[in-house]
């Protein structure tokens, strides 16, 4: 796989950078590594945040040392959809617990783990702003609200779906 | 019915799109921002009274005016958008529905702070919502309102929006900066301030989405008649997000006259607690602030009705009182296990220290082992003392506030709630099976006023 990003990403990467002083093109490092993991499958692999530090004047380990320190970037490869499912207090007020396990026996995976098939990952998260319509997990650009295990059922079904229609192959929810 | 004054809007068709904004009455303190001399601005809101409504309440005049401003030197505004205390979920609800009124704040508060480029520092899983407001951006663009010489003024000025990427600390405001420098988002050590050396070593001036906000009523009206609702020193409106165990979880806008029994009990607001039962405990402004046994929530140790506002909610300092904070109501029932919920939030910060500081990078990790092993029915008496004196030990001892932040709900917790953590550790079989008993619950019956 050659990296490098689409011009339509690369356009974005300029425009990201015109929003700073110059000189200040660092700035971008953390719009620009969400875009890289959107393209690269979801996850930062080393050679592609060497790219990015190719890109945006860094050292290698200023990419690498941002990278790990957010839980948004996956450093290991995940499945094309990933359940960030919230088990923090309010969420647990709510039964996330029980949506969590539910998650797992369906999937038969436990937490931080992607189904032998590639397709999804079970990721637990803390809060994530959405506390009155809990319990709920991020699923791509979306959040997904008051689940029930009915709904997760759904969801599932959904992502199924999308993966079996979607032309590239590629199956990530935006 | 509390007056409101950001919200009242948000539920009219179209209203994010600009032309139904504009309709609406919107930009219109732009237009009154651009005649005025910037100083009469950082006045108006100082007179206003308004208090800072990311957590700390500090007055958002002063803090305006004590923006350092040396000649040549380039000034910021960034917008805190980071939202991430457990309970809080206000800002996200303002930006979603009503978008123009952010960008209509930043737009005016620009000009009273003289910055020219300003940012939106939003938290990166609110992907949805960095987009509404880029499309907002776009509009307000397109009719004039941002860019060169705004309205024939001479006023210049962009707003860019910045996705976070997953990290509660990047809410304090120097690690903001730091995030926005795109570096780790590990706190500065204060002074200097952001007032004088902020984004890229320039005076800067961080405030919240709901307080960038409140500066559009402020112009529009006044800062006197901003002042003349609400009570005291809580002036104006303040969101609260309630969530938890109640029938109407949501956003509220309150005038902070109303108490916290109505806030609970009354069908306007959170409409009481699902399927009969009975309120146990409520932390009232996020995760961080002290959680209250149904009795003190209710009614101060003075035996006065406890009000939704700063002071009320504050009355008793932390041996009998709780925060404001960001106005993350949190509800309890009586089903609900304190040790396990506190062991949510233990692990919460223990996730979320960036871990500069021993005494937070190593306490909440103590703390959230401790708690786990109470809840499990693996305590020791000896623990309860043990988190006592780590929180002790954590609290005061850091760079930052996150240090405080995680072991004030374990203090008060321990300070309210002992008999329910010493029944955990007497009943090891029993304490993961089912609940603690009755001591704290309050039963107080609304009557809605006719
Ligand atoms: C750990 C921590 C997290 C914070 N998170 C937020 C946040 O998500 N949003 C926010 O507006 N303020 C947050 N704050 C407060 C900010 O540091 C800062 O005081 C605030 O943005 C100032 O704006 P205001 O004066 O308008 O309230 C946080 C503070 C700490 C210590
Ligand atoms: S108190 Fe915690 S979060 Fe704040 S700087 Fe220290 S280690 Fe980091
Ligand atoms: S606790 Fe789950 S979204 Fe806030």
């Amino acid at each position: 796989m050659t990296i490098e990003f689409t011009k339509e990403r690369m356009y974005k990467v300029q425009e990201i950078i015109n929003k700073y002083p110059a000189g200040k093109q660092k700035s971008a490092l953390l719009p620009v590594l969400h875009l890289a993991q959107e393209q690269f499958n979801g996850w930062l692999d080393v050679p592609v945040m060497d790219y990015v530090a190719g890109l945006l004047k860094l050292d290698p380990i200023e990419v690498y040392e941002v990278a790990s320190f957010y839980s948004m970037y996956n450093l290991k490869p995940v499945g094309k959809y990933v359940f960030e499912v919230c088990q923090t207090g309010p969420c647990m007020l709510n039964g996330s617990d029980d949506i969590i396990h539910y998650i797992k026996n369906k999937l038969k995976i436990s937490e931080g783990e992607t189904t032998a098939d590639g397709m999804f990952t079970l990721k637990t998260v803390e809060c994530l702003g959405a506390c009155g319509y809990a319990p709920m997990m991020q699923l791509g650009k979306h959040y997904r609200e008051h689940l029930t295990p009915a709904k997760v059922d759904e969801i599932v079904e959904e992502c199924r779906k999308q993966a079996a229609t979607a032309a590239n192959g590629n199956g990530y929810l935006s | 019915m509390s007056k409101k004054l950001l919200l009242e809007k948000a539920h009219i068709e179209g209203i994010k799109s600009y032309p139904v904004y504009r309709r609406e009455g919107g930009y219109v303190s732009v237009e009154k921002a651009l005649k005025m001399k910037p100083e009469e601005i950082v006045e108006e809101v100082k007179v206003s009274g308004l208090r800072g409504r990311g957590g700390a309440g500090f007055p958002t005049g002063m803090k305006w005016s004590f923006l350092a401003k040396p000649e040549g030197v380039p000034r910021y505004l960034v917008c805190n958008a980071d939202e991430s205390e457990p309970g809080t979920f206000k800002d996200r609800y303002l930006m979603e529905f009503i978008p123009h009124l952010l960008i209509e704040g930043m737009i005016a508060s620009s000009y009273a702070l003289g910055c020219n480029s300003s940012y939106i520092y939003i938290r990166g899983e609110y992907h949805w919502i960095a987009d509404i407001l880029e499309e907002a951006i776009q509009e307000a663009k397109d009719n004039g309102w941002l860019g060169d010489n705004i309205q024939g003024s001479g006023f210049s000025c962009n707003v860019y929006v910045q996705r976070g990427a997953g990290a509660y600390i990047c809410g304090e405001e120097t690690a903001l900066l730091e995030s926005l420098e795109g570096k780790r988002g590990n706190p500065r050590i204060k002074p200097p301030f952001p007032a004088v050396k902020g984004l890229w070593d320039c005076p800067t001036v961080v405030n919240n989405v709901e307080t960038i906000a409140a500066v559009v009523p402020i112009i529009n009206q006044g800062g006197a008649a901003y002042a003349s609702i609400g009570v005291g020193k809580s002036t104006g409106t303040k969101l609260i997000s309630a969530c938890g165990n109640i029938n109407k979880p949501g956003v509220y806008e309150i005038d902070m006259t109303i108490s916290v029994e109505e806030f609970i009990f009354s069908d306007t607001y959170c409409g009481g607690i699902p399927n009969g039962k009975r309120l146990k405990a409520c932390i009232p402004g996020g995760s961080s602030v002290p959680i209250l046994p149904a009795n003190l929530l209710l009614t101060t140790a003075k035996g006065e009705k406890r009000m939704m506002n700063y002071e009320s909610l504050a009355d008793g300092g932390f041996a009998t009182g709780t925060m404001m904070g960001s106005g993350g109501f949190i509800v309890l029932d009586e089903d609900q296990c304190i040790v396990k919920h506190t062991y949510t939030l233990a692990r919460f910060y223990r996730h979320e220290s960036c871990g500069q500081c021993s005494p937070c990078r190593e306490g909440t990790g103590w703390m959230e082992k401790i708690l786990w092993n109470i809840e499990q029915g693996k305590g020791k008496m000896s623990d309860i003392d043990l988190l006592w004196d780590i929180q002790r030990k954590i609290e005061g001892n850091t760079i930052c506030p996150l240090g405080d932040a995680a072991a004030w709900p374990v203090a008060a917790a321990i300070r309210h709630f002992r008999d329910e953590f010493e029944w955990h550790v007497n009943n090891p079989d029993l304490c993961t099976l089912q609940n603690y008993g009755l001591a704290h619950y309050a039963d107080p019956v609304y009557v809605p006023a006719t």
